[in-house]
């Protein structure tokens, strides 16, 4: 069969003849030839936004991931609101406000990342503000790490020797029980967002980035911006609670 | 001399193990596919075995729970999920649209990838020694009470769901960038419509039943109580949580079929859809109010009765777009010019089998009449004619459909008719009987009953043995077909769209010159802007 027989097959109103599609491209004949571009896409134009939009659904698909941690949060914290508030202040709120500027800092890092690939700024710009995003993001886990350790020390992790004075304790375990899911799994994505970065800053080092072809950077930092919201929810969620019910 | 096609270019383990061809994956996953369905067809089989006689005699009562425990997950996690959608969407999207190919080709073998190694953890925790908890999970049994190796198969469920979680964003996007010039949204098949529909359920439900299997998990190992009631935990929770992604994936079950039977109804009747644009948004409606109606499996499990209420008008609700669907059908059949081939006799099963599936949900969705036949043969009987009357005749419907596409060859018509008559009047057999034990009163998930159902039970299990010679015939012709089959023409159907304007098997690329679409693919009558020249 021969592939130039649409129009025969198909009478349309304006009988377009088969073209040879040669789409417009964006910027120019050097980019058709991008070495980048992968054959089943068109232009560089075309593929940045399918594998941008590709991130975009895999957020919403986090977010539902989450979101049913935030249900059982919701559930339960509504069963017992005090004895939730109780465990609450168990939580240190000075390491908790500290994280949550760390990774806000780091995600204008991230932003500064990506505007340096966008704009061909020089590799070692492009480096330097993956290096700092990473930097921000380990020193999250290790504060993270010192939080953890101080609840082993005091009996907080949910499990037989979990040790609670309170009125509440079957709500404090709770409580624990979910402030490490959540806060477990949201450590789990910094690790993979770690990982990513890695990733990211070698390609960056060996420059593969310019104006032409940065999606990798971009699509990175939309993961790493994800994370950090996330984080801004579980911040009050876990840390702020409980202040109308009185310490 | 053989021109060059995606089957012969490229030979050797390697060439089909690492291609990123959508087509060589699609076939990837038929594979593995139908190793599974057999094997869920096996433990089905030892099910039907033990229920001939009254007794539990051929197995202990444990046993049995672990058959119909591994038969559940086994059908609706590793077949049923992703039949349609990995097996014929995988090969057709690309194609329907005029792409070369998905979007993220190395995503989609890693989707591949990620099933196989769910489906491993799955074997090894049924030869380890099985589930026994249901295919459901329900907790404490499944966190506090149950020996078995729950864990095991929970983590295969966990890693399956990313597939289809890939497989779904995939698809999306695809849809969404990579159509080809000039082919707008309502110019698209109605196969690509439900796909995209089915796909949005996928990304929006399975990361919830990840999260909730995740759980399970910890409270198993860590003693974390969320679910447990011992451990401070609440038991509906979960069944709330399950049952969120679990009656939405009824729809990443049926959605596929129907846009199957969508395709298949048109090329046989010889008309365009009657009502394109109802049948498109029937998909989207079914996704969306799919989300809302989970809580029609809680009305006996302590859920209020105004939440009951409510899931139970919702759940109304959702019949309206299936009904929507199946009267647009039947009114392109409607004074069409009707040809009874192979994937039309499974289309017409399948109008009739989803018609009493759908009814019954109706039955089940009315609390008073839930509470009477809930945990009854009534409602095995009602899903099966939903996931196997409906979804697997959709899923061979397609398969025969697009059979000579996908592998450029031609099978044997009559044997092919007399399977699909085989198929239902087996399938019929097997669980209509199941409809009247349920509504006298038999309880599901026993391996033993009393002697006044033993007629509808040999009768279901007779007709399970004429089901499963329906189901091994097409895989007996299909194989037949690919060394002895006549070479097919590209149209051999006289079918309309893109797929059947490409040679069969297609070439690797699909469209050596991307198509320019100037009006809707499937025009089997002149549109009344076109008029006759």
């Amino acid at each position: 069969m021969s592939e130039g027989h649409w129009s025969e097959h198909y009478p349309g109103p304006t009988h377009q003849p088969p073209v040879h599609v040669d789409r417009v491209h964006a910027g120019g004949p050097d980019v058709a030839q991008h070495p980048k571009l992968q054959h089943h896409f068109d232009d560089m134009g075309q593929q940045a936004e399918a594998s941008t939009l590709g991130m975009w659904v895999f957020l919403v698909t986090e977010i539902m991931f989450f979101g049913g941690l935030f249900m059982c949060y919701l559930v339960y914290r509504t069963a017992s609101p005090e004895g939730f508030a109780e465990a609450s202040h168990h939580l240190n709120v000075f390491w908790g406000a500290a994280n949550t500027i760390v990774l806000i800092v780091s995600s204008l890092t991230m932003a500064l990342a990506v505007r340096a690939a966008q704009t061909s700024a020089p590799p070692k710009t492009q480096v330097f503000w993956i290096a700092a995003t990473m930097i921000l993001g380990a020193a999250f886990l290790g504060v993270k790490a010192i939080e953890y350790w101080d609840k082993f020390t005091h009996h907080l992790v949910p499990g037989p020797n979990f040790v609670w004075e309170g009125k509440h304790p079957a709500a404090a375990e709770m409580f624990y029980s979910l402030y490490f899911c959540m806060t477990g799994l949201h450590a789990l994505h910094m690790v993979i967002g770690l990982v990513i970065m890695t990733v990211v800053g070698i390609m960056a080092w060996r420059r593969q980035f310019d104006e032409n072809y940065y999606t990798p950077v971009e699509v990175s930092g939309l993961y790493w911006h994800f994370v950090d919201i996330v984080w801004i929810f579980l911040f009050p969620l876990l840390y702020l609670i409980g202040g109308h019910v009185g310490a | 001399m053989e021109t060059l096609n995606y089957l012969n270019n490229g030979h050797g383990l390697a060439s089909w193990l690492l291609t990123r061809d959508h087509k060589r994956i699609a076939l990837l996953y038929l594979a593995s596919i139908t190793g599974f369905f057999f094997l869920g067809g096996l433990f089905a089989f030892m099910i039907r075995l033990e229920l001939l006689t009254p007794a539990g005699d051929v197995m202990s009562s444990d046993t049995y729970n672990k058959m119909f425990t591994m038969h559940g997950v086994v059908m609706v996690f590793f077949f049923l999920i992703p039949s349609i959608p990995a097996v014929l969407g995988n090969f057709l999207i690309p194609i329907m649209i005029g792409a070369k190919d998905l979007a993220f080709p190395r995503i989609n073998l890693l989707s591949w990838y990620i099933y196989v190694l769910g489906g491993i953890f799955t074997l090894v925790a049924a030869l380890s020694g099985g589930v026994d908890t249901g295919w459901t999970f329900y907790t404490p049994y499944s966190t506090a009470a149950a020996n078995s190796h729950v864990i095991t198969a929970a983590l295969g469920i966990f890693i399956t769901g990313f597939s289809s979680i890939l497989t779904g964003l995939n698809f999306i996007v695809t849809v969404h960038r990579m159509r080809a010039p000039g082919l707008t949204w309502f110019r698209l098949p109605l196969f690509v419509w439900s796909m995209y529909a089915t796909s949005l359920v996928m990304i929006l439900g399975t990361p919830v039943i990840a999260i909730t299997v995740l759980l399970v998990a910890a409270e198993r190992v860590l003693h974390m109580g969320i679910f447990d009631p011992a451990l401070g935990g609440d038991p509906i929770l979960f069944q709330h949580l399950f049952w969120f992604y679990s009656h939405p994936a009824v729809y990443i079950m049926i959605l596929p079929a129907m846009g199957v039977i969508s395709e298949i109804v048109q090329a046989f009747s010889r008309k365009n859809i009657f009502g394109y644009s109802f049948v498109a948004f029937s998909s989207l409606a079914i996704a969306i109010i799919g989300f809302l109606v989970w809580g029609h499996h809680l009305f006996v499990s302590g859920q209020s009765v105004y939440a009951g209420m409510i899931f139970s008008i919702l759940s109304y609700l959702v019949a309206i777009p299936s009904a929507i669907k199946v009267f647009n059908w039947t009114a392109t059949i409607y004074k069409g010019s009707v040809s009874l081939d192979s994937p039309m006799l499974y289309a017409f099963g399948f109008l009739g089998l989803f018609t009493i599936g759908g009814l019954t949900g109706l039955f089940l969705a009315a609390m008073g009449l839930d509470i009477h036949v809930h945990d009854t043969y009534f409602v095995v009987a009602h899903f099966h004619y939903i996931m196997v009357g409906g979804a697997i005749m959709g899923y061979l419907g397609g398969l025969h459909y697009w059979w000579p596409k996908i592998s450029g060859r031609l099978y044997s018509e009559p044997w092919a008719k007399f399977a699909a008559l085989m198929v239902f009047v087996g399938f019929n057999l097997t669980f209509f009987p199941q409809f009247v034990a349920g509504y006298l009163g038999m309880p599901r998930r026993y391996h033993a009953y009393p002697d006044e159902f033993q007629v509808l039970n040999v009768a279901s299990t007779l007709g399970a043995s004429i089901l499963s010679v329906g189901y091994v015939l097409p895989m007996v012709y299909f194989t037949w077909s690919l060394f002895k089959g006549a070479p097919s023409p590209s149209d051999p159907w006289g079918a309309q769209g893109l797929e059947w304007e490409i040679p069969s098997p297609p070439p690797t690329e699909n469209f050596h010159v991307t198509p320019i679409v100037t009006h809707g693919t499937h025009q089997y009558a002149p549109s009344k802007e076109v008029g006759i020249v």
